[in-house]
């Protein structure tokens, strides 16, 4: 039987996320997906999930949700502080990297999101109805999330699976660290719109990531990027991606994300590489972030490179018995079972 | 203009054809599509390509940057790119409703002012024009459309509006559109029609017009304009208004 989880409050910034809607761009339906790869499956690794499953974003703050059918096991992913909310009303944080079991008519409160992103997986994904292959919420064109909307009080999300009888959670030796330094671009396509001046400025300058941001795009704000002409500041609308800088009239960037359009009419500069997409999820406004060059080949080698460390990081990957858990099988095997073992086994009070 | 490749990032290139909107390119533009999809029946290196978008003058090919061999299936697209003579692929052709009620065309008296037009001038130079999709973009399902007749072009609003209606039929510069959605935008809106360009139930194909079709546009008053968005929204199929015949 599926566990299912009741919205209390929508918060600000919660959606569900999977790895997309690969292939419908031609009809003008954007990508969609989880902004950090990484972090996202992270979160599934946690519960043995499909990697793929589907799980929420979470970029805002307070989103409180209730576990109507249970128990469901869940796990965080990312800097973000979440609290447990007993039937009693005992309240106990509830932290990241780690798995925890949720009872029946348990709360869960979620913070704010510190970097500007983090995850949310349910043990066996978030099982919405999928639209075009994808459960990712786009609700400019009505797709998933509940009917096709933002969420609401009340709305009930079902997940892939309920309770488990293995009393042991999970838990992460250390957090995921994403890559430092500047976030790698190749150039184009159309860095012949800039002078060459404005090519080395937007290469040596730190630029600022400002409020206007969401999930279809980030502005950046800097010395202002010069075109070649007044003309090339706008082109005959082409192709665009996640990643895609693109810089209108006014010379300062925009970086296109997950949820950005399929087409659009200003030059772009230059495009962020893959492996460093996830990165973009966590410039918060007043963040300083600066590009560097690479070539095609260097993009596949650092894709490469950072997929060889996530997987050594999940490695890392242990199972312990909450705090308070009477360990049952240690007992049967010291040979101490009586029939006082009685309550909430799996309960991580301490 | 020689076909160029040019990268956009690590995951998609870009097939330019031109830097102007014109039928030549977009036909081109149409024609790689079309040879790109009987490729990736049969190609190994196609395999991993996962989105091919026309727009008015190039072609995008986002790939997954896992599997693919990028520098292989660029050249080969450029070598696609290349081969001739251009089979411009057919687009199917609508007739499609509109119904210029003042309530659904706040910008027609603005259109008539600019273009020295009365408004039955205006409604006849835009029911006599055959347009051509280019390309769907800025919001799922939205028809960038060319064709539309030089009496007609209109500058954007000075200043676009917070809410156009989902379904207002909109022209710009020399582009005619139908905004799928409600949404902020520019345009100048001469009318409304029933139809419903993005439906997430017709999973195969949910933008109801593609790259190189063609669309009239067939008046309607009010009453049957009402009439045909119940009809449609109780699953009148959107084939009711696909026009076959035209040798």
């Amino acid at each position: 039987m599926s566990g299912l989880l009741e919205v209390l409050q929508p918060g600000i910034g919660t959606t569900v996320q999977d790895r997309g809607r690969h292939g419908h761009r031609h009809h003008g339906l954007p990508l969609s997906g989880w902004l950090d790869a990484p972090l996202a499956q992270a979160a599934n690794a946690l519960l043995g999930n499909d990697l793929n499953a589907a799980v929420f974003e979470l970029r805002g703050l307070g989103t409180v949700l209730r576990v109507q059918r249970g128990p469901v096991r869940v796990a965080l992913a990312g800097p973000i502080g979440a609290q447990r909310v007993r039937e009693d009303g005992a309240r106990t944080p509830l932290p990241a990297w780690q798995t925890a079991t949720l009872h029946e008519g348990q709360i869960l409160q979620l913070g704010s999101a510190d970097s500007g992103c983090a995850y949310l997986a349910v043990a066996g994904g978030i099982t919405l109805a999928p639209a075009f292959g994808s459960r990712a919420s786009y609700w400019r064109a009505g797709l998933c999330g509940v009917l096709g909307r933002a969420f609401q009080p009340g709305d009930v999300l079902p997940c892939g699976e309920a309770g488990s009888a293995d009393p042991r959670e999970w838990r992460y030796r250390s957090p995921w660290e994403p890559a430092t330094g500047p976030i790698r671009v190749m150039s184009g396509p159309q860095d012949d719109h800039f002078t060459a001046d404005a090519l080395a400025r937007f290469l040596a300058q730190a630029w600022q990531a400002t409020p206007a941001q969401d999930r279809m795009g980030l502005r950046l704000q800097g010395e202002p990027l010069t075109h070649a002409s007044a003309a090339a500041a706008d082109i005959v609308s082409d192709g665009v991606t996640p990643g895609a800088i693109q810089v209108p009239a006014n010379g300062q960037p925009i970086v296109l994300l997950a949820d950005g359009q399929t087409v659009g009419g200003y030059p772009k500069i230059a495009t962020v590489i893959t492996a460093d997409l996830p990165r973009l999820a966590h410039l918060r406004p007043g963040t300083r972030v600066r590009f560097v060059a690479v070539t095609a080949e260097q993009a596949h080698e650092a894709l490469i490179a950072q997929h060889r460390r996530w997987q050594q990081w999940l490695t890392g990957r242990e199972a312990f018995l909450p705090p308070g858990h009477i360990d049952e099988a240690a007992l049967y095997s010291a040979n101490l079972i009586s029939g006082m073992l009685a309550g909430h086994p799996e309960e991580d009070r301490p | 203009m020689k076909p160029r490749l040019l990268a956009l990032g690590d995951s998609a290139w870009t097939v330019e054809f031109g830097q102007t909107i014109d039928e030549a390119s977009n036909a081109r533009v149409m024609g790689l599509a079309g040879r790109i999809a009987a490729a990736r029946q049969s190609e190994p290196l196609m395999h991993a390509v996962t989105d091919v978008v026309p727009t008015f003058r190039s072609l995008t090919v986002h790939f997954d940057p896992w599997t693919a061999d990028a520098a292989a299936l660029g050249r080969q697209l450029l070598s696609m790119a290349q081969e001739g003579p251009q089979i411009c692929t057919q687009g199917r052709q609508w007739r499609l409703p509109v119904c210029f009620d003042d309530e659904f065309a706040p910008d027609l008296p603005r259109v008539c002012e600019l273009k020295r037009l009365r408004r039955a001038e205006v409604i006849e130079q835009l029911l006599g024009a055959r347009l051509r999709v280019y390309m769907l973009g800025f919001q799922p399902g939205f028809p960038y459309m060319g064709g539309l007749p030089p009496a007609l072009h209109t500058p954007r609003l000075p200043s676009p509006r917070q809410k156009v209606p989902a379904r207002s039929v909109a022209i710009a510069l020399d582009m005619c559109s139908v905004y799928p959605w409600e949404s902020p935008g520019g345009w100048n809106l001469l009318g409304r029609t029933p139809v419903v360009l993005f439906d997430p139930a017709q999973t195969e194909q949910p933008a109801m017009l593609a790259a190189g079709d063609e669309v009239r546009w067939v008046a309607v008053d009010r009453r049957t304009h009402d009439r045909l968005a119940l009809e449609i929204a109780d699953g009148l199929p959107r084939e009711t208004f696909h026009h076959r015949a035209d040798p």
